[in-house]
Formats: C-alpha cells, structure tokens, sequence
C-alpha cells in the first residue's frame, strides 16, 4: 500500500462488518472510538496489524477492528501474540485484555511479556469486576467488595496493574481512563510509538455490574481532587485551584498545598525517563482517597526489544556458520560409509 | 602428551571368540559418567560398523545421593553382526561401577554373563548403603556369573600419579578405564574416543591427555592381565550399503522439522517449555539458528503452546514440544488450534504417568490423551515414530499434514526412542516428500472468506501482512464459510461434522498398512511407536518357529490407515503389546468390533523380546 492510500485511512476504514456486541453504555465502546480514530495516524497499513485478545468482555475487541485478529482463549493473548511477533516482527501487535484476563489466569504469561520487552501494546481495560461471566470479583476489586461470589465482602486484597507492569521492568506504562477521550486517544498513541512493551491501564466503566466504579475520578465535581495528569518534566500538580501537588519526603509521597512554605519547586517534578523506576512505582500505588490517582506515561524507556535480539542471533548465527545446508546438517557428526 | 607405557613383556595371546549378537550395560552412579562411557562405546562400535540400538537409562535425580540405589544410573549397548532392533533383553557384561548398581542391574545379566566390577567401591559404607549384608563378591552371590573385580579406581590414580592433575580430576577419569577395558573385550578401535578427547578437550590438553592415557592403561589392562580368558569379536552387520550416522530420536525430530520447514520454504518456530525427556528437542534446535530457526523457550507449557498458534498465524512452520503433564498443559490451546484451524505440531515424548509419574522413564500411556484429552469434540490427527530414525520421518510427515489439512497433528515419540540411538541410512535429500503451501492472495472479484475449503476440507492459510485479507479468527464456534462467530445450532452440527471428516480423510493420503508375515493367519500382533522393534523381532522369532503369525505397526493413529479394518479380519486372533492399560487395544476394539487381547507392561522400561515371545506363543 502506497503512503497516498495510507494517509486516506480514516477510522471508518478500521470497522469490521460484524455487530458490536457490549451492553449499551460500556466504556468499552469509547476505547474501540478512540483506537479507530488514532490507527490512521500510525501510518501502517491495515493488513499489517493484529489486534489478539483471550477472553472476556474487553477480548471481543478484535472482532471489532478490521484487521487481522485473534480472539485467543482465557489469559493466553500475551502468549499467543509473542508468537505473532516473532514469527513476523513487522506487524503492529496489539493486545486487549482485562484485569481478569490479564491479571488472573493470564497474569504468568503478562509479566513474561513484559520483562522480555516484546514490541507490542497492551491495553488492559480495567473495569475492577468480572463482566462476562456476570459479575464476581476481580483481581483489581477492592478488598470488602460484595458481588455474587463475595456476598460478605471479598477477602482479596487487590493489585495495582501499572506496579505489576514497573515491577516486572516494562519500558512503557500508562494510565487513562475511558470517558477522557482526548487523554485516551492521545495515551493510545504514545504507547504505539513507543519501541517494546507499552502497557497501558485503562480505567474503564462497567455500567451493569460495577456501575460508578470510578466516578470519583470521572465526576465532574470531584475528578481534579482525585486524578493527577503527568506530564513530562513538570511539577505533579493537582486541584480545582492547582493548589496542591505530591511531593517526596522520606521516600514517601504526600499530598501538600502549595504556598507558604511550600513552593512548586519543592515538588515532585516528574520523569517518565527515569532510568530507576522506584519513583514510577511510587506513583502507580497512590490510591483514591488518600491520593489522587495519576493518570498519563508513568514510565518510558528504552531497552532491547526481545524480537530483535531473536532475529538478530539468527542473523549472527548465519553469517557466523554459513547458511544452513541441510545436507550438510544430514551428514554430520559421526559417519561411515558401508560399502 | 603424556603417553602409556607399553607392557614390557610381550601381552600373553589371548583366544579370540567370535559372537554375534551382545549386551553391554555400564551403570554407576549418576556423576560416575556412566552415560559418557556408554555414548563413547556408542560411537566406536557404530563407526566399527555394527548394528547397534542403545538404551540410556537415568534417574529423575540430577545427583540423587552418591552409593544409593535411586542414584544409579545405566547406559546398555546392544551391538550385532546383523540388524537389531532394540536395545537388548539381557545383558552380557555388566560394569558396576559401586555396589549399588550391581544391585539394581544384576537381576539383568544372563546366566554366566560377565560382571566387571569396581572393586575399589565394594566397601563397608557403600555395601551398607546398596543394602547388602554381606559383600556379593564374597558371599556367593555372583557364582552363576563370571566376575572380574578391578582396582578400578586405584588403577587410575596409579595410571595418572604423574599427570599434574588434583585427586579429583584423576578419579574423574576412572569411567574411561572401565570404557578402555570392555573395548579391549570386544575389540573395539580406541580411535574415535582418542580423537573425540582431542575435541572435547583442546583447550585443557592436561585434561585430555589423562582421558587417553586411562583409556589405554584400561585397554592394555584386558590384554595384559589374567583376568580374562579370551576376548570376543563381533563382525560388522550387513547393512544396506550407503553412508551412516548414529542418530537418537531427539535428534532426528529436530533434524525432521528443519527439514520439514526447508521442505516447506519458510522459517521454523520451536515454543518450548523444558520438560523431560523432550527439552533435548529445544537444545538441538537452539543451535541450528542458522536454518532460520527461531527459539522461544517460553514461561510455561501453556504459553509455548499459544505462542506456537501465534506463530502459525503469521506464517511460520510452528512446532511445539513437550512430554505428557506438557499436553495436559496445552490441551486448552490445541483446541484453540483445532478451531481456529492452524497448522501446528506437538511432539509428545512420552514418559511414565500418571502426573509427574517417571520423569525419566519410558512408556505409551498418552494414546488417549492425544486422541481425545480436549474438551469438546475436538479431533486432530495422531502418528507415532517407531524407532528414533523414524522420528525424522514422522517430523516431515506430521508438517506436511498440519500444514496440507490446516491442523494441530500430534506426534508422539517415547523417552526409549528419544534418547535412545541407532545407526541411520542418510537419507537422499530428493528423496523426502514435497510441502507445498499456498497463502492466498486478495481476489478482488471475491470477498476473502476465512472458512471456505478446499478438496481436503482444509481452509485458506492467509497471512497477516496480505493486503485485503484481514480477518479474525478465534475460539468461538465459526459459521461455516465465513468464519464469523455463530451460535447457531445447525451450523455447529455442520462444523463438528466437517472438522471429523477433514481428519478422517487423511486416511485417503496416507499409505496402506503392511503386514510383516503371512496375509492371513492365526495371529496378528500389532503395535504402535517405539515398540516396534521388540514386537517385529518377537513375531520373527516365532514365525521361525514356524506359526502363521504376522506384524503390523501403526505410524497413523488419528485416522487409523483405511485398510486396518481389512487386515484385522484376516486373522484369527489379534494381540495388541502396549506400554500402557491396553489403549490402542481399546480403540481397536471399539472401532472395528475385534475382540483384540493386550500384552500390557508399565514398568516403564521397553518391552524385551523373550517376554513378547512368550506373550505370542501363549495368544496363538
């Protein structure tokens, strides 16, 4: 496809023919919104992405999307698209997942993914509920949530998805939450530019069996003292009145108001570059209500991408011994010749 | 280089018998080097040009404590003037290297067999730990064999007191005087050892040099010493003429799927995870990148499973391996395969079960669990190597079917067959069978339908980076044609059916069953994989004897050869020898109404030729 034919993409061109499926009123529907409209900015043609999911709501996704997909079985996407990347590590990978998906059954396989820096993006749509199978609790519920399988209350006690992903050494890590399109569009394309894993949690509503899951962060009265925006080399700062930001003291954050004794300069100033990734990880534990919740690239660095270093043994190892000859490889080690 | 001193004196001639057939067995204890010594013996007496077929014999335990039983570790030789083919019933000279595994192994030995024993290690602690009471060398127990106890270990320090060499390395030598020794019985050439010292240790010449210098003490030890009345020599074995190669069924897998995968043009994926017996398949292929082999050894089996569908998807010849706790693993993601319809390969290098069973150990008993271990009804296609040679063969013909009939095809080897060598015909290159493949292209006259098939039922193989096929396929029930997900109840009776009858009609594709022996008969013994070789060289004994007996062995398991119905009705009755509970049996049974009777052994060892014997003579 030629670059004049790419550029004449345009999100309609990325709708599959078959009839999206969620409940009227999923969050899911906005990041499907957002993901068409930024794929003609990638500038790759349609034949060379390949959206692969397991199983749950979120996985319907490459149904969705006219590209080629895989619609995998239970925690296995992360596996199935290594494959994908090794075998052709020119295709755009992409990967959709949930916090059942991705952090319950599939949890092995997504910390593999990522300490071995695939080039691929993952988005993990976050809906801290089991949506599919109707509603029990998830690996991301809060502890004493009451659904169908925790009628008194889970006892589990919950984890953070991005402290997974620093922990297990992901160069790319960020955070953005359905209803904020212009932050989801925006989140999505930094995650596709960037080389090796992108993981990406996305705060995402489930309106039918954990409705208001996040209203906190998305109320309009509410979201500025309960979300903080990231941004690049600036002072984390938050607030109705921008008044208050997160400083470090004694390797601990806390939330303190500006003026006074307290000046901007005294803040966290954040660096998504980082090469130590403790202050990210500082950062991906801050929870509602003691904190706000950061949204945005907590984490972007780069590493040796594992495809390339597949591909390039092969190509060390060819130029090293010769292309293989299967002959050669038939007759060797021990031979003789009966005669 | 240090080099042996001659004997001063003229050796003594020695009587040279000649024999045809024998069984060597070396067991010590698992760092004794045992497996070395019996890979070196391996080596000389296949370049020699004997027919050989070997059986290593480890336990799970990497070091299970020194002198103990479970630490014994064996490696048996079967070497003949004419063809065999299985690693030997008994054993004609045993070294045992401790008491321990003298114990294990004695029970093994023909009457009047040779023992050579360590004599150095036939002490109180060690006895003790073997459970002997008594010391076997001195009580009696040995008196049917002809046993030849060696200061083993004295005689190699004395061999090296001069190398430069700590206490430790000297002792670690002492396998090769044992090696130096039993060459001598045999008259085998010391010269592939020799030069194997050189390559093994050309950067530690000190270290080599040792090796080659207890290797002869051994060698001149036989010549020299009283201990044995004559020496024994083996013809070489009549084979085909045409260049050799020792191979194990490892090996030739791996060997099988870069072939496979040239055959085919395009780039090779192993996804493994390391499991016993099978992790030798990813060793082999780690180093082979330069066929255009990529590697992954994955986090776990489920994962190399995935990644090996992902891999298939985008265009690879994508191949996973593992043994049988592995399959349990990946069962989900081979259906996944089988509903996706991807053409990928599982080698199954079966071990003993159930559960983590005998790691190291030889068995059959994951039939059904290739067959039918999946949820649904979720047929793929099933073959079975029958010697470790075949497993090349099987490599190349398992690809050829994934990728013909769009698959998962599994193909079970065993760990007797997987680690055990043989010697192999080199094949000729023109001789192996072509793998086309075709990815198709857009038709713009024709929206590209995922699901449409074939004359063989098989659908397209479009591959991501194809302009105007994008296309999703996935777990979900898939309306017949076009591959979109469908709930509909007839259209999952129709899919159910055509996935059965696009497995079923391999059967047209492959090549008829053939009897060994009469057409028709009294009895016939059918078998499957790596029993092969005991099971022909059963019936072959008793078909001398002069019984209508005939063998049959089945390389398609999954569908059976369309002409087995056939040959089972031509005889009177039929017997079935298995590694397992009788599986191959039972699906003789219920799919050809064939009152088949099994010869059933989970010892997790192969079958001996004398016990089939019997089995053959008592079903006739």
């Amino acid at each position: 496809m030629s670059i004049a034919t790419l550029n004449q993409l345009t999100p309609k061109d990325f709708q599959s023919d078959q009839d999206v499926r969620w409940c009227p009123g999923c969050g899911d529907y906005s990041i499907l919104a957002q993901a068409k409209k930024i794929l003609p900015d990638l500038g790759i043609p349609r034949e060379k992405i390949v959206f692969v999911s397991g199983i749950g709501c979120s996985s319907r996704f490459p149904y969705y999307i006219n590209s080629y997909g895989i619609h995998s079985i239970h925690g296995r996407a992360t596996a199935v698209a290594t494959g994908v990347k090794v075998a052709n590590p020119d295709l755009s990978v992409w990967v959709v997942t949930g916090d059942g998906d991705g952090l319950s059954i599939g949890g092995n396989h997504l910390i593999h993914l990522i300490r071995r820096n695939l080039d691929v993006n993952i988005l993990l749509f976050n809906n801290r509920i089991y949506g599919l199978t109707k509603g029990q609790y998830s690996p991301t519920s809060e502890l004493g949530k009451k659904t169908k399988s925790s009628p008194f209350g889970s006892v589990d006690n919950p984890l953070h998805p991005l402290s997974i992903a620093i922990g297990a050494e992901a160069t790319f890590v960020a955070r953005t939450m359905d209803v904020n399109v212009k932050h989801l569009a925006e989140t999505l394309l930094r995650a596709a530019s960037h080389k090796g894993t992108s993981f990406v949690e996305i705060y995402q509503n489930c309106n039918v069996f954990n409705d208001k899951a996040y209203e906190y962060a998305t109320a309009k009265d509410t979201k500025e003292d309960t979300t903080v925006y990231l941004e690049q080399g600036k002072p984390v700062i938050f607030g109705k009145n921008r008044d208050k930001g997160i400083r470090i003291k004694d390797m601990e954050p806390e939330v303190v108001t500006l003026g006074g004794d307290i000046r901007e300069d005294d803040l966290l100033f954040h660096d998504e570059k980082a090469a130590e990734p403790s202050v990210a990880f500082m950062l991906s534990r801050m929870r509602h209500p003691e904190f706000p919740e950061p949204m945005g690239v907590f984490r972007s660095v780069d590493a040796p991408i594992f495809e390339t270093l597949v591909h390039d043994q092969v190509t060390a190892a060819t130029e090293k011994m010769g292309k293989g000859e299967l002959s050669k490889l038939l007759n060797s080690g021990d031979t003789w010749t009966v005669s | 280089m240090t080099t042996m001193q001659t004997p001063s004196k003229p050796a003594p001639k020695k009587q040279v018998e000649s024999l045809d057939d024998v069984t060597v067995r070396f067991a010590g204890d698992s760092g004794d080097g045992m497996q070395l010594a019996g890979t070196q013996f391996t080596r000389s007496t296949a370049i020699f040009g004997n027919d050989i077929s070997t059986f290593p014999d480890f336990p799970a335990e990497i070091r299970a404590p020194a002198g103990t039983l479970a630490g014994v570790s064996g490696f048996q030789v079967h070497f003949s003037s004419h063809e065999v083919h299985t690693s030997g019933d008994r054993i004609d000279t045993l070294v045992a290297f401790n008491p321990a595994a003298l114990k294990v192994n004695l029970a093994d030995v023909k009457e009047g067999g040779i023992v050579i024993v360590n004599e150095d290690a036939f002490d109180k602690g060690r006895l003790k730990q073997a459970g002997f009471a008594e010391n076997p060398l001195e009580d009696g127990t040995l008196s049917r064999f002809s046993v030849h106890r060696v200061p083993v270990q004295k005689l190699t320090r004395e061999a090296l007191k001069d190398s430069g060499l700590g206490a430790k390395d000297i002792d670690r030598c002492k396998n090769f005087f044992a090696l130096g020794l039993v060459y001598w019985l045999y008259g085998r050439p010391m010269e592939t050892t020799l030069k194997w010292f050189d390559e093994k240790f050309g950067k530690n010449p000190t270290v080599g040099d040792a090796n080659k210098t207890v290797l002869k003490a051994g060698y001149f030890y036989g010549e020299t010493c009283e201990i044995f009345a004559s020496s024994y020599k083996v013809d070489r074995a009549q084979l085909p003429p045409g260049k050799y190669r020792r191979i194990s069924g490892n090996e030739a897998a791996s060997i099988g799927f870069i072939a496979a995968a040239q055959l085919a043009g395009k780039e090779l994926f192993y996804g493994s995870y390391p499991i016993t017996p099978a992790s030798d398949i990813l060793h082999t292929l780690a180093r082979y990148k330069n066929f255009k082999v990529k590697t992954f050894q994955a986090e776990d089996e489920i994962a190399a499973m995935a990644s090996t569908l992902g891999a298939a998807f985008a265009g690879d010849i994508a191949v996973t391996g593992t043994s049988g706790p592995g399959l349990a693993l990946k069962a989900e993601a081979i259906g996944l395969g089988v509903m996706t319809e991807l053409p990928v390969v599982i080698v199954n290098v079966q071990r003993g079960g159930p559960s983590t069973g005998l790691p190291t150990k030889t068995e059959q008993a994951d039939l059904f669990q290739a067959i039918y271990g999946r949820n649904g009804e979720c047929p793929v296609c099933v073959i079975a190597a029958k010697s470790p040679s075949d497993c090349f063969h099987c490599a190349i013909e398992a690809v050829r079917i994934a990728t013909k009939y769009m698959t998962p095809v599994i193909l079970l080897t065993d760990g007797y067959i997987a680690n055990g060598e043989e010697p192999w015909a080199i094949p000729d290159l023109a001789t192996l069978p072509k793998i086309e493949i075709r990815h198709p292209k857009a038709d713009n006259g024709h929206p590209f339908m995922p699901y449409e098939r074939n004359e063989y039922l098989s659908r397209p193989w479009a591959i991501p980076g194809t302009p105007g096929l994008e296309h999703r396929i996935g777990g979900l029930e898939k309306q017949d044609v076009t591959g979109n997900v469908s709930y509909d109840a007839e259209n999952h009776q129709k899919m159910i059916h055509l996935r059965a009858k696009k497995i079923a009609n391999i059967a047209m594709d492959v090549p008829e069953l053939k009897v060994a022996g009469p057409e028709k008969g009294d009895l016939l013994v059918i078998g499957w994989g790596g029993t092969y070789g005991a099971i022909r060289s059963a019936v072959e004994r008793v078909q001398k004897q002069g019984h209508k007996v005939a063998a049959a062995h089945l390389r398609y398991l999954n569908p059976f050869p369309r002409n087995l119905g056939q040959i089972l009705s031509n005889y009177k009755k039929v017997l079935v020898p298995e590694l397992n509970m009788g599986q191959l049996r039972m699906l003789l049974r219920a799919n050809y109404l064939v009152d088949a009777k099994g010869y059933n052994k989970i010892k997790g060892k192969p079958f001996l030729i004398s016990e089939l014997e019997i089995a053959i003579k008592e079903a006739l």
